[in-house]
């Protein structure tokens, strides 16, 4: 009779947390889809042209510069990243076949990179480009730093579609005679750029998003152009936090409600790629 | 050409490398030389003291909190998504919650700014303050939802099914297949999950600082402006000039050190968990063979 009631007991104790847990399935999506909301909601209706394209000798608030300065920021940062990371892989799955203690090396780096905050990056970029080099406050040297950062992104997503890459394809090219450099340029990478394309987008949705790094690197310099690489200047991100944190809520919402736009556009982009990607190759990778 | 491919591969470990060299030569030595004050609770610039203990004491506390609430939310949401939710829900719900771990941080500070802060002020706290390490937390716990769920929902999937078949084979109901079978087997894959996330939470900068206060202050209370590691470094960064700016690197050659420690938490989770499985895998071959 006891074993009865405590079985009976234990059954409901797991009853209970199923419960809880379909609650908490709620709780999940309602805060994450409430942020959107609260976003969308608050912002679009601050949103002004004058905020959009106002020259910002003339108007108190525009996020001209700040639209120039995510611009080059992805710019640089892309055009540093994406060969080194994609060598990186290349040599990592092509070369030494993810074996060996280079490949060790390598990937430990990478993870410890891929694991450090981003405002230690930022204090890095802010020892070497602004303080070292003398270069104070720049975009060059934020995207450098920037790219740093998505590095390791790249590299691991690169890595996997190189992977998914069916063997027959390298066989093949070897068979017909062709050079190992020669198969990875017209073969190999040709065959893994959809995953690649993929995992640039989503980089490129980090670099926009990120705040940390820029506040140490850049100077958030938000009512000037930057005129070259060099100057000083915002993005996006940080054009929020400056809004927020300086007495403008209503253009902190706005910019978020364009930046959220940007960021999720970005992420169903990729979403897409990858859906194209397994389109074209079929089921059979 | 491979000189080339090899290069590259090099950039990351030269990157490491420097970014570990340069904080540590310019953050040890004034740990060292301010051995005393650096330890302290009193961080004021003015007077040129530079203490970390009650930003030290923030961080723990916020990161905490924020893994607590979050871990229970998210694991029980990826637990919900694999076993006791309509099918036809789950792969739109974990969509949407993939597609917003790409928000960025300080989207989620406006709202922890606009809504859980002023929430908080107004109907929780004792004292009439917002700010503190409970807004803090609940901010970082959203923020971290996306990570738990995805990475539990892994290490649930990556369970053989039979275990599940076999519990319920034994007269165990659903519930108890689930809760005493399911989860305790993929307990390292949860596990890393855990440290993955208290990662995100610690190094987390743009949302706290928009949320917490950033008063440089020891926390004794939920509601109370603090401010954590992250933030006193974001905060200094409009103004470092001299003994200031090599404080603020000192701080983040801490938050570092911090990080690595995760980081090797997280790899050992990851061996081990690969060490069983590969066992667990043996094992069975053997009993095939004795048969």
């Amino acid at each position: 009779m006891e074993k009865k009631t405590r079985s009976k007991l234990d059954r409901g104790f797991y009853t209970s947390l199923k419960i809880s847990s379909r609650i908490c399935c709620c709780l999940t999506v309602a805060a994450l889809i409430g942020v959107i909301f609260f976003v969308l909601i608050r912002g679009s209706g601050s949103i002004s042209s004058d905020l959009l394209f106002g020259d910002p000798d003339d108007v108190e608030n525009s996020l001209l510069p700040a639209f120039l300065g995510t611009l080059q920021l992805v710019f640089i940062s892309m055009i540093i990243a994406v060969p080194l990371g994609v060598f990186t892989a290349v040599f990592l799955v092509e070369y030494m076949h993810g074996k060996g203690k280079a490949v060790k090396t390598i990937r430990i780096a990478t993870e410890t990179l891929s694991g450090i905050p981003s405002i230690v990056y930022g204090l890095f970029g802010y020892l070497i480009f602004v303080v070292a080099f003398g270069w104070g406050y720049s975009l060059l040297g934020g995207g450098i730093t920037l790219a740093t950062m998505i590095l390791p992104t790249i590299v691991r997503s690169t890595e996997e579609s190189l992977l998914s890459v069916p063997a027959g394809y390298r066989e093949g090219a070897y068979a017909l005679g062709t050079s190992k450099v020669k198969t990875i340029f017209k073969v190999i990478l040709p065959s893994a750029s959809g995953g690649i394309v993929t995992s640039i987008i989503l980089a490129v949705g980090r670099v926009v998003s990120e705040s940390a790094v820029l506040i140490l690197t850049i100077g958030m310099v938000v009512d000037r152009f930057p005129t070259t690489a060099m100057s000083p200047g915002t993005s996006l991100a940080l054009d929020i936090y400056y809004y927020a944190n300086f007495g403008y809520p209503n253009e902190a919402a706005a910019t978020a409600v364009i930046l959220l736009i940007f960021v999720l556009s970005l992420n169903l982009l990729a979403a897409l790629c990858g859906k194209l990607i397994r389109k074209k190759y079929g089921d059979d990778q | 050409m491979k000189a080339i491919f090899a290069f590259a591969a090099l950039f990351s470990v030269l990157a490491l490398i420097t970014i570990t060299v340069f904080l540590f030569a310019s953050g040890l030595p004034f740990i060292f030389a301010n051995g005393d004050t650096f330890w302290s609770t009193v961080w004021d610039v003015n007077s040129e003291m530079y203490g970390i203990m009650s930003m030290i004491v923030a961080t723990l506390s916020v990161t905490s909190l924020a893994v607590i609430i979050g871990v229970t939310i998210g694991l029980l949401t990826a637990i919900c998504l694999y076993k006791f939710c309509p099918k036809r829900l789950v792969v739109p719900v974990s969509h949407t919650v993939n597609l917003l771990a790409g928000i960025p941080s300080v989207i989620y500070g406006l709202f922890g700014l606009e809504i859980i802060v002023p929430f908080i002020r107004d109907y929780v706290s004792p004292n009439g303050i917002g700010y503190g390490i409970l807004s803090a937390s609940i901010v970082l716990a959203i923020m971290i939802l996306p990570t738990v769920v995805s990475v539990s929902l892994d290490a649930l999937k990556a369970v053989p099914k039979s275990y599940y078949e076999g519990a319920l084979a034994l007269g165990a109901t659903k519930e108890q297949a689930t809760f005493k079978v399911l989860i305790p087997s993929a307990k390292s894959g949860i596990f890393a999950g855990i440290v993955l996330s208290t990662g995100r939470a610690l190094g987390e900068t743009m949302a706290v600082i928009m949320v917490v206060g950033n008063s440089p202050e020891m926390p004794n209370s939920l509601f109370q402006s603090v401010r954590t590691l992250t933030a006193n470094i974001a905060l200094g960064a409009t103004e470092m000039t001299g003994n200031a700016a090599t404080a603020l690197i000192a701080c983040g050659v801490i938050l570092f050190v911090f990080t690595l420690l995760i980081n090797i938490a997280f790899s050992l989770i990851k061996k081990d968990g690969k060490d069983k499985t590969e066992r667990s895998k043996r094992g069975k071959k053997d009993k095939i063979k004795t048969r």
